[in-house]
C-alpha cells in the first residue's frame, strides 16, 4: 500500500509565487479569508443493458474555484482555464464583495501540508483497469441475475469511477492536497409475469478499486439482490395508509437520519435560524436510546475524506447523544460566524461550486435490543428493509423517505411484501418515538448521493434495526 | 471570464476539426457537441449581499462509431494535445464495447435543414450592482408584506447565456445561442402562537430580461405562499378528490413525460409500455411537446442529434398518440425519431421534453376548488415515491383542506398515494391557467380520488 500521492501545484500549471500573488490580490482590508481550490477529475463509466455492454464514456475536467469571505458575504468565481491571467481575473471577481480593494493584508507563505492519514490507500490508481475487464464483470452480472429467475427479462448494470485530485491554498497559509478515488457498481433488474412488470435495484461502492467488486463475489451478490427484489415485488400487495409502528432494518434505511436530523443540523441553516433545529442545542430531540454521529474518518467509505474541500481534516462529530442535541456540522464560514468548532464538513461538488456544510457518513450507534425481539414487539405495522430517496423541508422539519422493499408485520411476524410507500414525519419529533434500537449496526453498501443547493456529493448512512412507535405510512389501503 | 473569448465560427471550426481527426483515427461516423457560456448569480439575504458567483465555462464532447460500436468522451481542455488524447481515448473505448445492431447517427436525409431563429437569446447585460438591486427589491417586497415574515433564506438573481454547436460526419453543422434570466425569493414566516416556522418560495424565469415579472410581484407572491402555510396540521387518513396547483400538476406531467421516453419504453421500465393508441385519460387531456415555441424555455431549432425539432401530439383527447423518441430508441421500437434527443455534452443522446404541456381547459382554478365538497388542494410535493415501471405513486404533500368549495385550512405531514395510470384516467377537470415557467407546464387539474394518509 502506497502513501498518499502528493498533489503538486505544478500539475495545475502554477507555482507557489503564482498563488501567493492571487491570494494577495484578494486579501484586502474587508476580506476575512480567501481560498483557491484546484481540481482535476477523470470520470469513466461503462454500462450494459439487454445483455450487451453498449456504452462507454469518459470525461475529463479541471479548473480552479476562487473564494473570498467578508463577514457573511461570499465572493466566488471559477475558471476552467488554468492560466495566471484567468486566476488573476477570478481573484478580482471574488474580491468584489469587499467594499473597496484597499488595505492589502499580509498573506503568509504557503505551508505545504499533507493529510495526516490515508483513508483510501491503493496500490494502483483506480483508473488503472482495462475496459475489457469492466465489460467482462458486467457480463457476469447479467448472467447471474438471469440465472436467479427466468422471470428476469432485462438487466441493466453500470460501473462508474471517478479519480479526483484536489489542492486547497488558503490565506491562512495552508497548502494541502488529496487524491480521492470513488467507484460504484449498480444493478437494476426488470421482472415480468403475466403482464405484471416490477423493478429491483441494488449496488454498492466506496473509495475502493475495481478488485473490491470481485472480492467475496460482491458483484454476484448485487446481481442476485436486484433480481430478488424485482421478483419479490411481483407478489407485493397494496401498502397500508395511516399512522402505525414501523421497524427499519439496518444499513441503508439510515437515510431516515440523513433526512430527519442530518440536514437540519447543518450549520448554515442554524446560523440563519431557518432550521427546525435552530435553538435546540442541549435539548432533547430523540429518545435516550439514540446516539447519532457524523463520521468522515471510516476507511474506504463513500462518504469519507482525508480532508474536506477546505483542507480541514474530517472528524467524528456527535450530533445527538442519548437523545440530547450536541452539535452541528460546520464549514469554515459558518464555524467562524457562529463561534463553534470546525468539524471538517465543508464540502463542494466541484471547483464550480462553493463549499457548504455537508454530511459525510451519518449513522446511529448500536443499541442493546435483539432485532427479532424488536419485530416480535409489533402487533400490526410495517417492516421496511430498503429505500429509494428521501427529502426534507428544513424549515418546518417535515421529511419523507420512500420504501422500495417492505413487509407487513402481523402479530410479531413478518408476513406479506407490500408495494413501495412513502413515510412522512417531523424531524425534531420522530426520534423521540424510537423505542428500541438493535445491537446490529450496519453501514450502507455505498450508493448514497446527497443534493443541496444544486450540489451533489457522495455520502454514507447507517442504522441498527430500530422500532419507531408511530409514523405516517403513505400507502393506498386506508 | 477568460479574455480569450472564442467566436461561434471558432467553435464550429473546432467541431469540424475534431470530426476530421476522429475519421483519421478510424471512426466510421462521429458527432461533436461544443458548448460554452457565462453565468452570473447574486444571492442576497436580509438585504445584504450573501454570495456573488461569476463564471465562464466551456466543454466539448465527442461520440464516435467504429462500425456498430460506439463511445463518448468529453473535456474542458481545448488544447491540441488534449483533443488528440480525447479522440484516441474515445476510439479506444469504442473498440472495447460490444456491437450494437441499431446504433448509429440518424439518416443523413433527416438532418435539420432550416434552423429558424426561435428568439432564445437576449444580449441584455446587467451590471453586478443592478443584479444585486433586483434581488434586494424582490426580497424587501417579501419582508415588507407581513409582520409574520420574520426571516429569509434569501433572494437570487441569475443570468446566463451560452452557445451550442453540434456537428456530425453527415456534414451537419448547426449552432444556436440562448439566454435565461431568473429571480427567486424564499421567505420564512413564524407562527407567533406556536413558534413554528414555514418557508416557501416563488420565482420567475424568462429567456428575455424584459419579460421577467417585476421583483416586487415575485417577492409578494413568495410571501403570500409562505404566510398561508402557517398553522398547518395533519388530516385523518381518507380517500378524497385532489386538486393539483399549476406547479404540482406540472410534476405529474413530468412523470408522464419520463414514462413516454423511448429509452424507458424499450427497456420495459415504463408504465406506458404497449399503450400507444390506447385511451388513457378523458377527452379534456391533450398534451403537446413543442420544440419551436418562440422564446420557449425548452425551444431549440434542432435536437441533440441535429434533427429538426417539431410539435408532437403526445396525448390527443386522452389517447396516447406518440412516444418521445430519438433515433436510437425509435429504431429499438420500430418507430421514427420525434426530434426529442436531449444531449449532455459528452453523453450519448437520451430523450427529453422541449416545451411539454397540457392544453388548458375552460374552468378557472377557483371554480375547480369550488367543485370540491371535501378534498385536498396540493401546493407542495416532496420525495421520490414514484415507480415508473408500475406507475405506483406515493409522495409527501402539503397544501390546503377544501371544505364546501373553499380553502379551509393549511395541511402538512400527509402523503397522497395512487397509481399514475389511474390518476390520469381519473382527471375530472383541467384548468384555464396554463403558464410556462419551465420546460414542462400544466394548468391546475382535479383528480377524482386518491388515498390521503395522515393521522
Amino acid at each position: 500500500m502506497s502513501q498518499i500521492q502528493d498533489v503538486e501545484l505544478a500539475q495545475f500549471g502554477f507555482s507557489e509565487p503564482d498563488i501567493h500573488r492571487a491570494l494577495g490580490t484578494i486579501k484586502v482590508r474587508d476580506v476575512d479569508y480567501a481560498d483557491l481550490y484546484f481540481e482535476s477529475r477523470v470520470s469513466e463509466s461503462v454500462s450494459m443493458e439487454e445483455g450487451i455492454v453498449k456504452r462507454a464514456a469518459k470525461s475529463v475536467s479541471q479548473g480552479v474555484g476562487v473564494r473570498a469571505t467578508a463577514g457573511e458575504k461570499t465572493g466566488f468565481a471559477y475558471s476552467d482555464e488554468l492560466s495566471t491571467k484567468d486566476l488573476a481575473l477570478a481573484a478580482e471577481t471574488a474580491r468584489y464583495i469587499a467594499n473597496s480593494p484597499q488595505g492589502a493584508q499580509l498573506v503568509p507563505a504557503a505551508n505545504r501540508a499533507r493529510p495526516a492519514r490515508d483513508l483510501y490507500p491503493a496500490d494502483r490508481p483506480v483508473t488503472d483497469i482495462a475496459t475489457a475487464e469492466r465489460v467482462h464483470l458486467l457480463n457476469l452480472i447479467d448472467a447471474e441475475a438471469r440465472r436467479y429467475d427466468p422471470r428476469i427479462v432485462n438487466v441493466m448494470a453500470s460501473f462508474n469511477l471517478e479519480y479526483k485530485r484536489v489542492l486547497v491554498a488558503t490565506t491562512d497559509g495552508l497548502l494541502i492536497g488529496d487524491v480521492q478515488p470513488l467507484t460504484r457498481l449498480q444493478v437494476t433488474c426488470i421482472a415480468e409475469e403475466k403482464g405484471n412488470r416490477q423493478i429491483g435495484s441494488f449496488g454498492g461502492g466506496g473509495r475502493v478499486g475495481f478488485a473490491y467488486y470481485q472480492e467475496q463475489d460482491r458483484y454476484a451478490h448485487y446481481a442476485r439482490e436486484a433480481a430478488r427484489q424485482a421478483i419479490l415485488n411481483l407478489s407485493a400487495v397494496e401498502a397500508p395508509a395511516g399512522v402505525m409502528p414501523v421497524v427499519l432494518a439496518g444499513g441503508w434505511p439510515g437515510i431516515l437520519l440523513h433526512e430527519a436530523i442530518g440536514h437540519g443540523l447543518e450549520a448554515d441553516f442554524n446560523r440563519r435560524k431557518t432550521s427546525a433545529f435552530s435553538n435546540l442545542l442541549g435539548k432533547r430531540v430523540a429518545s435516550d436510546v439514540c446516539t447519532i454521529v457524523d463520521d468522515g474518518t471510516i476507511p474506504f467509505r463513500r462518504g469519507s475524506l482525508n480532508m474536506d474541500d477546505e483542507g480541514t481534516p474530517t472528524s467524528k462529530t456527535v450530533l445527538i447523544e442519548k437523545g440530547i442535541l450536541r452539535g452541528y456540522i460546520t464549514d469554515r464560514l459558518n464555524a467562524r460566524l457562529m463561534g463553534i468548532p470546525l468539524t471538517g464538513n465543508g464540502r463542494r461538488e466541484s471547483f464550480q461550486s462553493v463549499p457548504l456544510p455537508r454530511m459525510t457518513n451519518t449513522f446511529m450507534l448500536a443499541g442493546e435490543s435483539d432485532p427479532q425481539d424488536i419485530l416480535r414487539s409489533v402487533k400490526r405495522g410495517l417492516y421496511a428493509v430498503s429505500f429509494g430517496g428521501g427529502q426534507v423541508d428544513i424549515t418546518n422539519g417535515k421529511f419523507v423517505f420512500s420504501a422500495s422493499e417492505a413487509y407487513l408485520i402481523e402479530d410479531g411476524q413478518v408476513t406479506r411484501p407490500v408495494k413501495g410507500a412513502t413515510l412522512i414525519g417531523s424531524g425534531p419529533d420522530i426520534l423521540t418515538k424510537v423505542s428500541m434500537v438493535g445491537h446490529d449496526l450496519k453501514l450502507d453498501e455505498g450508493i448514497g448521493t446527497c443534493g443541496k443547493d444544486g450540489q451533489s456529493v457522495p455520502v454514507g448512512v447507517g442504522l441498527p434495526t430500530i422500532k419507531i412507535d408511530e409514523i405516517t405510512v403513505g400507502g393506498t389501503q386506508g | 471570464m477568460s479574455g480569450t473569448l472564442q467566436t461561434t465560427q471558432d467553435l464550429t471550426q473546432l467541431a469540424a476539426d475534431l470530426l476530421a481527426r476522429a475519421k483519421k483515427q478510424g471512426a466510421t461516423a462521429a458527432d461533436v457537441v461544443v458548448a460554452d457560456g457565462e453565468t452570473f448569480s447574486v444571492q442576497v439575504r436580509l438585504s445584504a449581499v450573501d454570495r456573488l458567483t461569476k463564471a465562464r465555462e466551456k466543454r466539448l464532447g465527442l461520440r464516435v462509431f467504429i462500425g456498430k460500436r460506439s463511445a463518448t468522451a468529453s473535456t474542458s481542455d481545448f488544447s491540441g494535445e488534449s483533443l488528440d488524447r480525447l479522440v484516441s481515448d474515445t476510439c479506444a473505448l469504442a473498440s472495447a464495447v460490444v456491437e450494437d445492431r441499431v446504433s448509429g447517427l440518424p439518416d443523413a436525409s433527416a438532418m435539420a435543414k432550416d434552423l429558424p431563429d426561435l428568439d432564445l437569446y437576449d444580449p441584455t447585460s446587467l451590471s453586478t450592482d443592478q443584479q444585486i438591486e433586483l434581488a434586494k427589491r424582490a426580497e424587501s417586497s417579501a419582508l415588507a408584506m407581513d409582520p409574520r415574515i420574520t426571516n429569509s433564506e434569501g433572494a437570487d438573481f441569475n443570468s446566463a447565456s451560452g452557445r451550442v454547436v453540434l456537428g456530425n460526419s453527415h456534414g451537419f453543422l448547426g449552432d444556436y445561442r440562448s439566454s435565461t434570466f431568473s429571480l427567486s425569493v424564499s421567505p420564512v414566516a413564524t407562527d407567533a402562537s406556536s413558534g413554528g416556522m414555514q418557508r416557501d418560495s416563488w420565482y420567475a424565469v424568462q429567456r428575455k430580461y424584459g419579460k421577467l415579472d417585476s421583483p416586487e410581484s415575485v417577492g409578494q407572491e413568495a410571501a403570500r405562499r409562505t404566510i398561508r402555510r402557517l398553522g398547518a396540521r395533519k388530516v385523518p387518513t381518507t380517500k378524497a378528490p385532489v386538486v393539483f396547483d399549476q406547479e404540482m400538476a406540472g410534476s405529474l406531467l413530468g412523470h408522464l413525460c419520463s414514462a413516454a421516453s423511448g429509452y424507458a419504453l424499450y427497456k420495459g421500465a415504463s408504465f406506458l409500455v404497449g399503450q400507444l393508441g390506447q385511451k388513457l385519460a378523458p377527452d379534456c387531456v391533450t398534451i403537446y411537446d413543442d420544440g419551436r415555441i418562440p422564446g420557449g424555455l425548452g425551444s431549440r431549432p434542432f435536437d441533440g442529434e441535429g434533427l429538426p425539432t417539431r410539435k408532437t401530439t403526445v396525448m390527443d383527447r386522452g389517447v396516447l398518440a406518440s412516444y418521445l423518441l430519438d433515433s436510437y430508441s425509435g429504431r429499438k421500437l420500430g418507430l421514427s425519431s420525434t426530434g426529442s434527443a436531449s444531449r449532455g455534452v459528452g453523453e450519448s443522446p437520451s430523450v427529453g421534453p422541449t416545451n411539454f404541456y397540457l392544453v388548458p381547459g375552460s374552468t378557472s382554478p377557483s371554480d375547480i376548488i369550488r367543485s370540491v365538497k371535501s378534498g385536498l388542494y396540493i401546493t407542495e410535493l416532496i420525495g421520490f415515491g414514484v415507480n415508473m415501471v408500475t406507475g405506483d405513486y406515493s409522495r409527501g404533500a402539503a397544501g390546503f383542506w377544501i371544505e364546501n368549495g373553499e380553502l379551509a385550512y393549511p395541511v402538512e405531514e400527509i402523503t397522497i398515494a395512487g397509481n399514475l395510470k389511474r390518476m390520469f384516467a381519473d382527471i375530472e377537470l383541467v384548468g384555464s391557467d396554463l403558464e410556462f415557467r419551465g420546460r414542462i407546464a400544466s394548468p391546475t387539474i382535479k383528480i377524482g380520488e386518491m388515498t390521503i394518509a395522515g393521522n
